[in-house]
C-alpha cells in the first residue's frame, strides 16, 4: 500500500488531539476539529440508536403476520428509525464530521469564522438529540419522520410535541453549521485559493450550507405551526378548523426535498475529493462538478411537490414539479458522468475509500434514476408509499450518502487521528456492506412494484422471500457497518503512525502534519496550482 | 443573532479585538457582517413559513379575513409602526455615532432604540389583552359571537397571534441584545475602529422593523 | 477601514420619508375607506427598501450583501409562487363525472 511509502518523521509534538486532556479541553473547545471529533461521537451513537430500531422493524417484516410487535409499536419503530437517522446522524453526518475538520483546512484557514458557534451547534445538536431520546423513552412517536397533519396535530397519542421540539432545535445547529461554512468560505480562503481552486468537497459544502440557510428555517416554522396545533387545539392545518392538511406538506416539503440534497452533496463532496485521489488523475470537468452542486442547489427547491402527487395536489401543479424534477437530475447525472470520465484512463487502485467511492457512484445512480420513475406522476400513481419509495431514497441516503460517509472517514481517518486503520478488514467491511446493502434494498424495489405498501407491520404470503432476503441482507450490513467501529478505536491504540499524506493526495490538508496542529498550519499556506493538479506530477515522474 | 460576533469581544483595546482565526480587523468586520445578513436571510424564510399560511388561507377565506380585520385596532397597530420607525431612526443614529466615535450619543441612542422597542411591547400588550377581553384568542379563550364564519375567522386570528407572536418574540430579544450592547457601550468598548457588534446588532433590529412594516398592513389594513 | 457614513440628515429625511408613508397607508384605509392588497402591500414595499437601502447601509454595500438581499426575496417567492400555483389551480381540476358528490373543499 502506497501508505507506507512515506517517510515517517512528519508528526508535529503538539497537536490538536494532545492539546489538552481534560473533559473540560474538549467540551468547551472551539477547535473545529475537535468540534469535529465530538460530532463524530455523538453521530455514531445515533447511527447506532437508528440502526436498533431499523433492525426491530426488519425483525417484525421477517414473517407475513404481525406477530412480533403490535401496529402501534411497529410504526413507532420505523418513526424513530427515520427521525433519528434524517434529523440526528444524515444531516449532520459529513458536514458536520468531515465538513468541520476540512473545511477550514482546505481553505487554509486556522479555524472557522465563528468558532463558538460552531460549539453553539454542537450543543443545540446535543439538546434536540436529548429531546429526541426523551421521546424515545416517553413511549416514542409514530407520525412517520414526516410529521403529516392532522395525524400529528390531532390524532396521535404519541409524544409528537417533544420530538418535534428535537427536529426543530437540531436544525438550528445545521443553520449555524451553514452560516460558519459559507462566511468561511467567502472570507477565509488563503492567499491565492480562488474560487475556481476549491477542493470540489468545499463547493459541494458550500451548496448545501445555502440549502440549510434557505431551507431549515421554513421547516422549523412548520413544526412551531403544528406544535401550536397540537397543544393549543387550534387549526392552521386542520380540515375540521377550516385549515388545509396539504398546506403542511408544501411547507415541510420545501424543506425536506431540499434537505435531501443537504443529505447528499456533503456526499458527492467527498467523491469527488476520493475518486481524483485513486485515479491520480485531474478530475475531469472542474467546473461542470462544482456549478452542478450549485445547480442541484438551487433547482432543489422547485420541485418539493413531488411528493404530493396524490395528497390532493392540483394535477397542473403536479405536472409542473414532475417536469422540474426531471431537469433536477441533470446536474446529478453530470456529476456522475464526470467521475466515471475521471477514472477512465487513470491509475486506479482499490484502496478502502475508492471501493466505496465506486459503490457510492453505482448506487447513487440507481436511486437517482428510480428517483426520475417516481417523478413520473403516472407511475407515481401507483408507487408512492409503496416499497418502492422505501428502497428509492434507501439507494440513495445509504447507498449514497453512508457510503460517501464511510469512505471520507476512511480517507481521513489518518489525518484526523494520525493512525492507520488496518486496511485489509476495511476492505472486508467495505465488501460486506456493498453486498449487505444490495441485498436489503434491491428486493425492496420489487416489492414495492409488488405493490407492497410502505409503514404497515404485516404483509400477505406472497411477499414473504423478498421480506427474507432483505432482512437476511440487513445482518450482513450490520456487520459491515460494526467492524469499521472495531478496527477504528483499535486504531487509535495500536494503529500505525500515520504520515502526513499516506494516500499522496493533493489539498491543503495534506500538507500539514497528522494530526494538524491545533492552528492547522505551521505556516499560513499560499496556494499556487489548481486542485486536483495529479496528472501533471504523474507523468513527469513516469517519463 | 448576537452568537455571530462573540467570537470577537474578549478585550477592550483596538487591535487585540481580531480574534485568533482572522488575520485582520478588515477580515473580521466583514466576516461578521456577512455572518448576521445570512442569519437574517434565514430570519426571512423563518417568517416565509407564516406569510405562506397566511397567502394560501387569505385567498380561501377572503371574507372571513375582511370580518377579522376589522376587529383589529388600527389606531394602535399605526401608532405601534411609528414607534418602531422611530427605533429604528434612533438605531441607526447609534451606529452612526459609533462611526463617529461619539461615545456618549451612542449610548443614548441604544438607551433610546431599547425605550421604544418597549413601547411598542407594552401597546403590543395592550392590544393581546383587549382580545382576550373580546374572547378573540384561538385556544386559550375563544367565543365568536359576532356571527357566522368563525371556524374560518379562527384561522386569521391563529395566524395574527402566530405572526405577531413571532414578531414580539424577536422584539424581546432586540431589547435584550440593545441591553447588553448599552452595558459594553457604557464600558466604552465601541471605536470608530471596532463597532461590528453595534451594527450587525443594528442590522438585526431594522430587520425586525421590516417584518412589522409588512404585518401591519397584512393584519390591520385589509 | 473606510466606511460610508452618512449624515444625520440624511437619516431624518428617510425616517420623515418613512412616517409619510405610513400615514399615507392609514389614510387610505381610513380616510378614503379602501381595502386594497396592492396599494397597502405596496407602499409596505417602499417602506421596506428604504430601510434596507439606507438604515441597513446596502446601498453603500459590497455585492455579496446585495445578492443575500436579492436571494432572500428570490427564495420567499418561490416559496410563495410555487404553494400558489396549487392553490390556484385547483379549481381547473377537469369534473369527471360524479366527482362534485365527493368533493370536500373547494
Ligand atoms: C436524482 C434525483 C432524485 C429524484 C428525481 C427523486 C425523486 C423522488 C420522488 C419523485 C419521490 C417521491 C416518491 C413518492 O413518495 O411517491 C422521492 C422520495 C424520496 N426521495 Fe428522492 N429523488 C432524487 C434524489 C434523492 C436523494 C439524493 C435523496 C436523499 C439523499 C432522496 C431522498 C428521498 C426520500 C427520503 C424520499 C421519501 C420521502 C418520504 O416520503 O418519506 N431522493 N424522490
Ligand atoms: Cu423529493
Amino acid at each position: 500500500m502506497s501508505a507506507l511509502t512515506e517517510p515517517r518523521h512528519y508528526t508535529s509534538e503538539l497537536n490538536y488531539l494532545n492539546n489538552g486532556w481534560t473533559l473540560k479541553s474538549w467540551l468547551l473547545t472551539k477547535d473545529h476539529k475537535r468540534i469535529a471529533m465530538l460530532y463524530l461521537i455523538s453521530i455514531t451513537v445515533f447511527f447506532a440508536l437508528g440502526g436498533l430500531f431499523a433492525a426491530a422493524v426488519r425483525l417484525e417484516l421477517l414473517t407475513p403476520p404481525g406477530d412480533l410487535m403490535d401496529a402501534e409499536t411497529y410504526n413507532k419503530m420505523f418513526t424513530m428509525h427515520g427521525v433519528i437517522m434524517i434529523f440526528f446522524f444524515l444531516i449532520p453526518s459529513v458536514p458536520a464530521t468531515l465538513g468541520n475538520f476540512l473545511v477550514p483546512m482546505m481553505v487554509g484557514a486556522k479555524d472557522l469564522a465563528f468558532p463558538r458557534v460552531n460549539l453553539l451547534s454542537w450543543y443545540l445538536y446535543v439538546l434536540g438529540g436529548i429531546f429526541a431520546i426523551y421521546a424515545a423513552v416517553q413511549g416514542g412517536v409514530d407520525t412517520g419522520w414526516t410529521f403529516y397533519t392532522p395525524y400529528s396535530s390531532t390524532y396521535s397519542n404519541t409524544a409528537v410535541i417533544v420530538t418535534a421540539m428535537g427536529a426543530f432545535v437540531a436544525g438550528f445547529s445545521s443553520i449555524l453549521t451553514g452560516l460558519n461554512f459559507i462566511v468561511t468560505v467567502h472570507k477565509m480562503r488563503a492567499p491565492g485559493l480562488t474560487w475556481g481552486r476549491l477542493p470540489l468537497f468545499v463547493w459541494a459544502h458550500y451548496a448545501t450550507s445555502l440549502i440549510q440557510l434557505l431551507g431549515t428555517p421554513v421547516v422549523a416554522i412548520t413544526l412551531v405551526l403544528m406544535m401550536l396545533e397540537r397543544g393549543l387545539r387550534i387549526g392552521f392545518f386542520d380540515p375540521a378548523l377550516g385549515g388545509d392538511p396539504v398546506l403542511f406538506q408544501h411547507l415541510f416539503w420545501f424543506y425536506s426535498h431540499p434537505a435531501v440534497y443537504i443529505m447528499i452533496l456533503p456526499g458527492m463532496g467527498v467523491i469527488s475529493e476520493i475518486v481524483t485521489c485513486f485515479s491520480r488523475k485531474h478530475v475531469f470537468g472542474y467546473p461542470f462538478i462544482a456549478g452542478s452542486s450549485l445547480a442541484i442547489a438551487i433547482l432543489g427547491f422547485f420541485v418539493w411537490g413531488h411528493h404530493m402527487f396524490v395528497a390532493g395536489q392540483s394535477t397542473y401543479a403536479s405536472m409542473v414539479f414532475s417536469l422540474i424534477t426531471f431537469f433536477v437530475a441533470a446536474p446529478s447525472a453530470v456529476k456522475v458522468f464526470n467521475w466515471t470520465a475521471t477514472m477512465y484512463k487513470g491509475s486506479v487502485s482499490y484502496a478502502t475509500p475508492m471501493l466505496y467511492a465506486m459503490g457510492f457512484i453505482g448506487l447513487f445512480t440507481i436511486g437517482g434514476v428510480t428517483g426520475v420513475m417516481l417523478a413520473t406522476t403516472a407511475l407515481d400513481l401507483h408507487l408512492h408509499d409503496t416499497y418502492f419509495v422505501v428502497a428509492h431514497f434507501h439507494y440513495v441516503m445509504v447507498g449514497g450518502m453512508v457510503m460517501a460517509f464511510m469512505g471520507g472517514l476512511h480517507f481521513w481517518w489518518p489525518k484526523m487521528t494520525g493512525r492507520m486503520y488496518h486496511e485489509i478488514w476495511a476492505r472486508i467491511s467495505a465488501g460486506l456492506v456493498f453486498i449487505g446493502f444490495n441485498l436489503t434494498f434491491f428486493p425492496q424495489f420489487i416489492l414495492g412494484y409488488m405493490g407492497m405498501p410502505r409503514r404497515y407491520h404485516a404483509y400477505p404470503e406472497e411477499f414473504v422471500v423478498l421480506n427474507v432476503m432483505s432482512t437476511a441482507g440487513s445482518s450482513v450490513l450490520g456487520v459491515g457497518y460494526l467492524l469499521p467501529a472495531i478496527y477504528f478505536i483499535y486504531s487509535l491504540y495500536r494503529g500505525e503512525q500515520a504520515p502526513p499524506n499516506p494516500f499522496r493526495a493533493k489539498g491543503l490538508e495534506w500538507e500539514t502534519p497528522s494530526p494538524p496542529p491545533t492552528e492547522n498550519f505551521l505556516t499560513t499556506p499560499v496556494v499556487t496550482e489548481d486542485a486536483y493538479a495529479y496528472a501533471e506530477k504523474e507523468v513527469k515522474a513516469l517519463v | 443573532m448576537s452568537d455571530a460576533h462573540v467570537g470577537t469581544l474578549e478585550h477592550t483595546h483596538d487591535e487585540e479585538h481580531v480574534a485568533h482565526q482572522f488575520d485582520n480587523a478588515q477580515q473580521q468586520y466583514e466576516s461578521g457582517n456577512l455572518g448576521m445578513w445570512l442569519f437574517l436571510l434565514t430570519e426571512v424564510m423563518f417568517f416565509g413559513g407564516m406569510f405562506g399560511a397566511y397567502a394560501v388561507y387569505r385567498t380561501w377565506y377572503p371574507d372571513a379575513f375582511e370580518i377579522a380585520s376589522r376587529t383589529t385596532n388600527i389606531p394602535l397597530g399605526a401608532m405601534n409602526t411609528l414607534v418602531l420607525i422611530v427605533s429604528s431612526l434612533t438605531m441607526a443614529l447609534g451606529v452612526q455615532s459609533a462611526q463617529l466615535g461619539k461615545r456618549k450619543r451612542l449610548a443614548w441612542m441604544i438607551a433610546l432604540t431599547m425605550f421604544f422597542g418597549l413601547v411598542f411591547l407594552g401597546v403590543k400588550a395592550a392590544e393581546y389583552s383587549e382580545k382576550w377581553h373580546h374572547q378573540h384568542v384561538p385556544g386559550l379563550n375563544w367565543n365568536w359571537t359576532e356571527g357566522e364564519g368563525g371556524r374560518e375567522v379562527q384561522i386569521l386570528f391563529c395566524l395574527y397571534f402566530a405572526m405577531t407572536g413571532m414578531h414580539a418574540m424577536h422584539m424581546v430579544v432586540g431589547v435584550g441584545i440593545m441591553t447588553w450592547l448599552l452595558i459594553t457601550a457604557l464600558k466604552g468598548r465601541y471605536s470608530p475602529a471596532y463597532y461590528n457588534p453595534v451594527e450587525i446588532s443594528g442590522l438585526y433590529w431594522h430587520f425586525v422593523d421590516i417584518v412589522w412594516i409588512f404585518l401591519f398592513p397584512l393584519l390591520y389594513l385589509i | 477601514m473606510q466606511h460610508h457614513i452618512a449624515p444625520t440628515r440624511m437619516y431624518i429625511g428617510v425616517f420623515l420619508a418613512l412616517a409619510v408613508f405610513t400615514a399615507l397607508t392609514v389614510f387610505v384605509r381610513l380616510g378614503l375607506e379602501i381595502r386594497s392588497f396592492t396599494i397597502a402591500i405596496s407602499i409596505a414595499v417602499v417602506k421596506a427598501t428604504l430601510v434596507i437601502l439606507y438604515f441597513m447601509h446596502v446601498k453603500w454595500s459590497g455585492v455579496l450583501t446585495k445578492m443575500a438581499v436579492v436571494l432572500a426575496v428570490v427564495f420567499l417567492g418561490i416559496l410563495l409562487l410555487l404553494t400558489l400555483t396549487d392553490y390556484g389551480s385547483r379549481s381547473w381540476q377537469p369534473k369527471i363525472p360524479g366527482w362534485e358528490k365527493h368533493q370536500v373543499v373547494q
